[in-house]
């Protein structure tokens, strides 16, 4: 597996691990079992946790406050239940990083950004035929977005209500 | 006509220098077939049978004589000199080149115009009532309302990998002549009692391989909370609709298993979880949709035309289709006229590049330079003052566009089927031109009166055959077609599903067959009663034994 964000391929600082392990990695990702063990060890270490795309928000919601990741699993890239679980987390105040993993494409980089994830964890398979630069230009394919609230930028339907009271600048 | 603002422009032009990058990438095998395909689906590009087959998004129907050219002249470039007009208010060339197909886009693009969401997993174009701010029976014009979905729902990071299509409808209008109840959403503008329009909300209808009527999940939602409710409801389904069967897989079916109340539940869950939302914002938008529409510069006119009167009582043939395929405009001295593309023994829907062309300029001429595709796969000209009827009526007779069957026998729907399409079990153009030559006689087709049939050439329903007054579905039975033929069903507010009459019968058998229940109806109607209304009236059992029956004799 690949990770990459916004900036490029990254080196991934998180070590899979479960209930049992005994690392010495300050950075977890651990299945949704091993969660309240990794997070009671208090090891002043970062935690995140993989989890399913039909995993609950109000269960991950308890620990949001200690998570410093969750990874949601994209099973194949046409399914898209990982989007909106994305959504929902940010929706219910995950502040997070959100990673998507599995065999997600270049071409919906950007639906993943908007959908509040930070990076991706792909196949090197796929990152091998589809390098960073596919992504990066993928990704910024489309300047506005029409809808609100998804991605970074001003969507359309903001910029024609900012147009309309005279702040096209904004 | 919508006009687009630059950021509407922009996007479309985007749209297609991504695509034309992914065919790239497809080309040199960045990407694999199996990534390329929902890609290139949501860009309404198909692999058929024979050839790609590219469908044209046409919002709502709506169209200009400019628009209309353009198309006249991609199907003269890059296709066979024809288009074909599909169900769901599309257009589809079905002989492009993949290479061609960037350029294509480019030049759709040029007249504000994409195949954007005309196919894949994603919210589709959305269709409207054919006689949008024509009809007198609207509370208001569903097209700015269309249109803020088509925007809402474009290049949608969330919901462009959904279980499955996901297919929206709207109409202002009492009558419904949007199929609304068979759509994966319909939104229906209504008046409540305290006199303010709303939207009523239908969920989970749809034909396919399990057809269901839709539901209303929302009797009035207030004006300014539509694209939040729609987020919701994406987002239910979007997370639970099932994926491990793709004939399982659209809302219909996680609407019917959970049960209504527990979706509307789950969507009002989500709405809460959303928070707060902008009312004010969503009718500023909509009302800047709204005044980017081209206003109509109607004249001022008598209701009755004289001219109009005299040719009729000249002409018998005129006045046949003046009869058949005009339609009440709301505007006096005007008629919206449908021109129907079910000339007899021809293919449902087709139409020439050189038709075009002289359409567009009758559309120019004749009816504000505007043009409507309406799900039966016909076209109308919306705004034609009744002076002027006679003198296009003449045009339309020289370019084989006059034919006077709006309503009847021979106005068939029909899906691509066997002769162009992957998925299809049997043949459905030759039956739709088996039956209309059998009933091509004028006055018989007028005795017999409004009958709709649908044909779809296998389960997925294309053809709406489910809810066609006589519904023909093609199957294939151990290397034969064999064409099941329903009763009963109907594509309005008071839709419903055909009920199956009996054993299938060979393409040979079908304009017998659909004889036997004409003349069953012919002989039982009671004065002036319509082909639906005898059927409902004597039940589809009497008709079952009438056509089985006869069938036992005929064997």
């Amino acid at each position: 597996m690949k990770l990459l964000d916004r900036d490029g391929i990254r080196i991934d600082e998180f070590f899979r691990a479960t209930a049992e392990d005994r690392v010495s990695h300050d950075r977890l990702i651990v299945p949704p079992d091993a969660l309240e063990a990794q997070l009671s060890s208090r090891e002043m270490r970062q935690v995140g946790v993989e989890v399913s795309n039909v995993a609950s928000v109000e269960e991950l919601a308890r620990y949001f406050d200690d998570l410093a990741l969750i990874a949601i699993v994209f099973p194949a890239y046409s399914d898209g239940r990982g989007f909106t679980l994305a959504r929902r987390l940010r929706n219910a105040g995950f502040r997070g990083v959100l990673r998507a993993v599995g065999p997600l494409i270049a071409d919906q980089f950007a639906h993943a950004l908007a959908c509040g994830f930070d990076e991706i964890e792909a196949p090197e398979s796929i990152v091998d035929r589809q390098p960073f630069e596919q992504w990066r230009r993928a990704g910024a394919s489309i300047s506005l977005p029409y809808q609100q609230g998804y991605s970074r930028a001003t969507s359309i339907f903001e910029q024609r209500r900012r147009g309309r009271q005279g702040e096209c600048n904004a | 006509m919508y006009n687009y603002d630059q950021f509407d422009a922009d996007f479309v032009r985007e749209r297609v220098a991504q695509f034309r990058d992914q065919v790239g990438r497809r080309l040199d095998g960045s990407l694999t077939e199996e990534e390329f395909k929902p890609l290139r689906l949501q860009n309404g590009l198909y692999l058929q049978l024979h050839a790609y087959m590219l469908r044209v998004a046409i919002p709502y129907g709506v169209l200009n004589a400019t628009q209309f050219r353009q198309l006249a002249l991609i199907a003269d470039r890059f296709d066979r000199g024809y288009a074909h007009f599909t169900t769901r208010q599309n257009l589809q060339f079905n002989w492009p080149k993949l290479v061609d197909v960037p350029d294509i886009l480019d030049l759709l693009a040029d007249v504000d115009m994409h195949c954007i969401q005309t196919s894949g997993n994603c919210i589709r174009n959305v269709t409207a009532d054919q006689f949008a701010g024509v009809a007198g029976d609207e509370i208001e014009d569903p097209r700015p309302v269309a249109e803020l979905i088509r925007q809402w729902s474009s290049h949608h990071p969330e919901f462009s990998f959904l279980p499955r299509k996901f297919k929206v409808a709207v109409s202002g209008a009492a009558r419904d002549r949007a199929l609304l109840k068979a759509h994966d959403l319909a939104i229906r503008i209504v008046r409540n009692e305290a006199g303010e329009t709303g939207y009523e909300v239908l969920v989970g209808g749809g034909l396919g391989r399990t057809p269901m009527i839709g539901k209303v999940v929302r009797d009035f939602l207030p004006k300014g909370q539509l694209l939040a409710y729609l987020e919701a409801v994406m987002r239910v389904y979007n997370a639970e609709g099932r994926r491990d069967n793709k004939y399982k897989a659209r809302i219909k079916i996680l609407v019917h298993e959970i049960g209504v109340e527990a979706f509307q539940a789950r969507v009002e869950a989500e709405l809460r979880a959303i928070g707060s939302t902008s009312p004010g914002d969503e009718l500023e938008e909509l009302a800047r949709i709204a005044a980017a529409f081209d206003t109509v510069h109607y004249s001022r006119l008598a209701p009755r035309s004289e001219k109009f009167d005299a040719a009729c009582a000249r002409n018998a043939r005129f006045a046949e289709w003046a009869r058949t395929n005009l339609f009440t405009h709301r505007v006096d001295g005007y008629a919206a006229v449908t021109v129907s593309l079910k000339p007899v023994g021809g293919v449902p829907g087709d139409m020439t590049a050189a038709q075009m062309r002289l359409f567009a300029e009758l559309a120019e001429r004749f009816s504000l330079d505007e043009i409507r595709v309406t799900h039966a796969q016909n076209l109308v000209l919306p705004h034609v003052r009744l002076d002027d009827l006679h003198a296009l009526w003449l045009e339309l007779v020289d370019a084989d566009l006059a034919t006077a069957n709006v309503g009847l026998i021979t106005d068939i729907i029909a899906c691509p089927g066997l002769d162009y399409c992957a998925l299809a079990t049997a043949r459905s153009i030759p039956i739709a031109q088996a039956i209309s030559t059998r009933f091509a006689d004028a006055a018989r087709q007028a005795e017999i009166g409004p009958l709709q049939i649908k044909i779809s050439g296998c389960i997925n329903a294309c053809g709406h055959h489910h809810v066609g007054h006589i519904g023909i579905l093609g199957l294939e039975k151990r290397g034969q077609e064999s064409y099941q033929i329903t009763l009963g069903g109907d594509a309005t507010e008071n839709a419903a599903i055909g009920d199956l009459l009996g054993p299938g019968v060979s393409a040979q058998e079908v304009p017998d067959a659909i004889e036997r229940i004409v003349d069953h109806y012919l002989a039982h109607r009671l004065t002036d009663e319509l082909f639906i209304d005898t059927v409902r009236r004597l039940g589809v059992d009497e008709f079952r034994a009438a056509f089985l029956g006869a069938q036992d004799e005929a064997a």
